[in-house]
């Protein structure tokens, strides 16, 4: 016998949600979502969550098991099972629960609206449709596989302190677009995408790859994107300058420049920026925590110029 | 046993007390280190932003030596970890890339042919071999210190990469603490991120991210939190006085490399180890391990 502690809430009744437990024998085969079918068909009918599809396609019924968000259709019941025999249910995070497992994806969608997911062509359409090489297919197919279940929404770490962040699921949309041979507008999209709340505040937590359950891997979409921004010279903020200080360093010496970095990133005009060091820097000078101020570089470094030379980096 | 250490930046730069424990921590261990010092930096994931390509051909060079000498590489970095074991995955996922790569090391002597392990410290101890060498090494069990372990993102995820069972719950670090005679302090935030990553970018969602993984600790009772990664170790001992949300409640931790941890319990003293440079005090330390041995006595 299984133990489902569910995470509920209703706010006509009680203004804080409760955890309530249900018994269940997980019949064989049966995925989460199944189980949680069953609970509500056999055991109590006002249990509510959102569900269609039933094949991981529709992207609906995204919940937090254990702590971490999936979709209930695509895992075993089994196997979610912690030690005590029991799988705790929980809404997804970062956004207001409506009813019990069901939240609130009005944050989310307008998200996904503010990259624009759409294409914006070069030119006026042809007689018949726009050719793609398999080549450049290839580079936006990973986004196209996003269903919106908001998994990797939910479990984003800079949206826990954030809310200002696009999170994974808009930015994963973003490189759909921005990798388009056919769209127009890259250098405008990564203008857009690199202001405060995009792509660079992005905590390279990885919660997001783990959490998808398609190839989508929003991180990996998002390095993408950078690197696109970069390419396309878009240099003005501490992100973008922190990328090639960084790379800039590592190019130099073999390795990283801890003492030029913090400066390099934050731009040499940015005063608030700059004053914004003073008391870290304070405190590791106290401690005499401060890197080596002579930088050395590593043996062997004429080899990693060389590497650099050949790529044209 | 022998291994190349692959050091990173941070433990020769702003956390030199991490390098100066590890040493500490293989001698007492009987661990033999020898450091990598042709290495390049592993890119931090941040050389990738730049050029993907760029960060695997700097890294494949780094294996390259480790595989001259014959040897595995051992981590002292989650970040340098989980960045090296990015760039091995595509290096052995796909043999044409694989062979571009090599055609660029080429000219510098260099190759890659896969056969150099690359394991984070933790991983090396959270063996059976590695306990068994631990448990009988041990000269002051850190008996009464409860530590909260900070595992640090990149060891955990992608899971397909890290070395450790079930990364959504790892008990690896924990299983080490309570080999050196510690209680471990399970909290839901030890597999967060610390958001190092963003403090120049974001600084107020960085210290967010800080300040909520240090309260949370606090609140499971932990006396001293210990991380496998020196990024980790600058966003929360650092950067601990910025954090508000302890300042508001006037708290703080002393955070503890994994090395200082491991190396305190082999006997060596918190001078040693340089855990007199932190910027958050770690006397309260050494305080619970004096009670603790004089109530023993």
């Amino acid at each position: 016998m299984a133990t489902f502690r569910i995470k509920r809430f209703n706010p006509e009744k009680q203004p804080e949600p409760y955890f309530e437990e249900f018994e269940l024998d997980i019949p064989d085969g049966a995925t989460l979502l199944d189980c949680m079918n069953e609970i509500k068909w056999t055991l109590d009918g006002s249990l509510s969550y959102r569900m269609s599809c039933r094949s991981a396609i529709c992207g609906s019924c995204a919940v937090k098991a254990n702590g971490h968000a999936l979709l209930a259709c695509q895992r075993q019941g089994e196997h979610l099972l912690d030690n005590d025999d029991t799988i705790t249910l929980e809404p997804l995070g970062n956004m207001k629960p409506i009813k019990d497992l069901a939240v609130d994806f009005t944050p989310f969608w307008d998200k996904i609206n503010k990259v624009k997911p759409y294409l914006e062509p070069k030119d006026e359409p042809p007689a018949k449709e726009r050719h793609q090489s398999p080549e450049e297919f290839l580079l936006i197919d990973d986004s196209s596989t996003c269903i919106m279940c908001g998994a990797c929404y939910s479990d984003c770490n800079t949206l826990e302190v954030d809310d200002n962040f696009l999170g994974p699921a808009a930015l994963a949309k973003a490189q759909r677009f921005v990798g388009d041979s056919r769209d127009s507008k890259t250098l405008q999209r990564v203008q857009d995408l690199s202001e405060s709340g995009g792509i660079w505040d992005c905590t390279h937590c990885g919660e997001c790859v783990e959490r998808c359950p398609k190839p989508a891997r929003p991180f990996d979409r998002i390095k993408e994107i950078m690197t696109v921004a970069l390419e396309k010279g878009v240099h003005n903020n501490n992100g973008a300058r922190h990328a090639l200080s960084f790379t800039n360093s590592v190019k130099r010496s073999g390795n990283l420049n801890e003492n030029r970095i913090p400066v390099e990133s934050m731009g040499f005009f940015n005063i608030p920026g700059l004053l914004s060091l003073i008391p870290i820097g304070l405190r590791m000078l106290l401690k005499g925590k401060v890197p080596p101020i002579i930088h050395h570089s590593i043996e062997e470094v004429d080899d990693v110029k060389r590497i650099f030379k050949e790529l044209d980096q | 046993m022998k291994f190349a250490l692959f050091t990173g930046c941070v433990a020769k730069g702003a956390t030199r007390e991490l390098m100066l424990s590890t040493t500490k921590a293989a001698e007492g261990l009987g661990f033999e280190f020898i450091e990598m010092k042709s290495a390049s930096c592993c890119g931090a994931g941040v050389v990738s932003e730049k050029s993907p390509l760029l960060a695997d051909a700097l890294n494949a060079r780094s294996f390259s030596i480790a595989e001259k000498q014959g040897l595995d590489i051992v981590t002292i970095c989650s970040t340098c970890q989980g960045t090296l074991k990015k760039t091995e995955a595509h290096l052995n996922e796909d043999k044409e890339y694989k062979e571009k790569v090599n055609d660029i090391l080429e000219e510098g002597g260099h190759q890659y042919n896969g056969k150099t392990r690359i394991k984070h410290f933790a991983n090396i101890l959270a063996t059976e071999e590695g306990m068994a060498r631990l448990k009988s090494r041990i000269k002051r069990p850190l008996t009464g210190l409860k530590v909260a372990a900070f595992y640090g993102c990149y060891v955990l995820r992608p899971s397909e990469r890290s070395d450790f069972e079930n990364p959504d719950n790892p008990t690896g670090m924990e299983d080490i603490f309570a080999a050196l005679g510690a209680t471990p302090v399970y909290y839901p935030s030890r597999v967060k991120c610390c958001g190092f990553p963003i403090v120049m970018m974001n600084k107020d969602a960085s210290l967010g991210m800080s300040g909520n993984a240090l309260q949370d600790a606090i609140e499971h009772g932990a006396d001293v939190v210990a991380t496998g990664c020196p990024l980790c170790h600058l966003s929360l001992d650092s950067y601990q006085p910025e954090i508000e949300l302890l300042q508001k409640k006037n708290q703080s931790i002393p955070i503890l490399h994994l090395p200082q941890l491991v190396a305190l319990a082999l006997g060596y003293t918190p001078t040693q180890l340089g855990m007199d440079s932190h910027i958050v005090s770690t006397l309260k330390i050494n305080q619970i391990l004096s009670g603790s041995s004089a109530s023993a006595h």
